[in-house]
């Protein structure tokens, strides 16, 4: 399954849900706003960290882009796609859950 | 792999109008099939052809226009969203007697009943929103 967030963590709890109840396996994908739940340090980091055990983490590439965040600001492990990569993460699942 | 979008946000609000439209072209770009655009709540206010952004600004109707006719992607509005929001075609400025219409190209008016066949008709269903 893939989960796509589009709202931060500090202004919704759309990320949080997605979290809890995701399963392992799932990916997650963090775009528009959303991307700010990739940033490292922030409150809800420890999270994304620890479903990095059993979920796949992704942020979409452009959105980073245009809110100035350079990759070396993320959590480790997560991983940047740009939005071919999103199509294929949409591929590769069976189905997708927007958290809107 | 056939994809079907839903669009619940207008243009110009926050992003979801643009990231649909963006994941739509990367689809087709990939070689897959994006069989139905379904605009719902406020994303109907993707589909009127009276918007006037800058220049040097992206034109949203516009871009889905061409994107429905150079890809032959099905573009529709919900009716009962776009009533609520003055979205116009012929037949409903004949039946609700309308003194115009705003429809964009391509878009056209029909029932939710499009969302769940376009979601039974195709492999995936993205929704982008609020």
């Amino acid at each position: 399954m893939l989960h796509t967030v589009n709202k931060s963590p500090f202004e919704k709890n759309s990320l949080h849900s997605c979290l809890r109840l995701s399963k392992p396996g799932a990916n997650i994908l963090l775009l528009e706003d959303g991307v700010y739940g990739a940033l490292k340090g922030s409150d809800i980091s420890e999270d994304i960290e620890a479903s990095l055990a059993d979920r796949g983490v992704y942020v979409l590439g452009p959105d980073l882009k245009a809110r100035g965040i350079h990759d070396d600001r993320l959590i480790d492990g997560v991983q940047v796609v740009d939005y071919a990569g999103f199509v294929k993460l949409a591929v590769d699942a069976p189905r997708v859950q927007s958290w809107l | 792999m056939k994809f079907a979008v839903l669009v619940n946000e207008g243009p110009y609000t926050h992003q979801a109008s643009d990231s649909a439209y963006r994941f739509a072209q990367a689809a087709l770009d990939e070689g897959h099939e994006v069989t139905r655009v379904f605009f719902y709540h406020d994303g109907v206010n993707n589909g009127t052809r009276l918007t006037t952004p800058p220049q040097d600004d992206r034109h949203i109707a516009n871009r889905w226009s061409e994107l429905g006719k150079e890809h032959g992607v099905d573009l529709v509005v919900c009716v009962a969203a776009a009533q609520r929001r003055g979205i116009v075609d012929e037949d409903e400025q004949r039946r609700n007697g309308k003194d115009g219409n705003n429809i964009a190209d391509g878009f056209r008016i029909s029932g939710l009943g499009q969302l769940i066949e376009a979601g039974i008709q195709s492999d995936r269903l993205i929704s982008f929103g609020d």
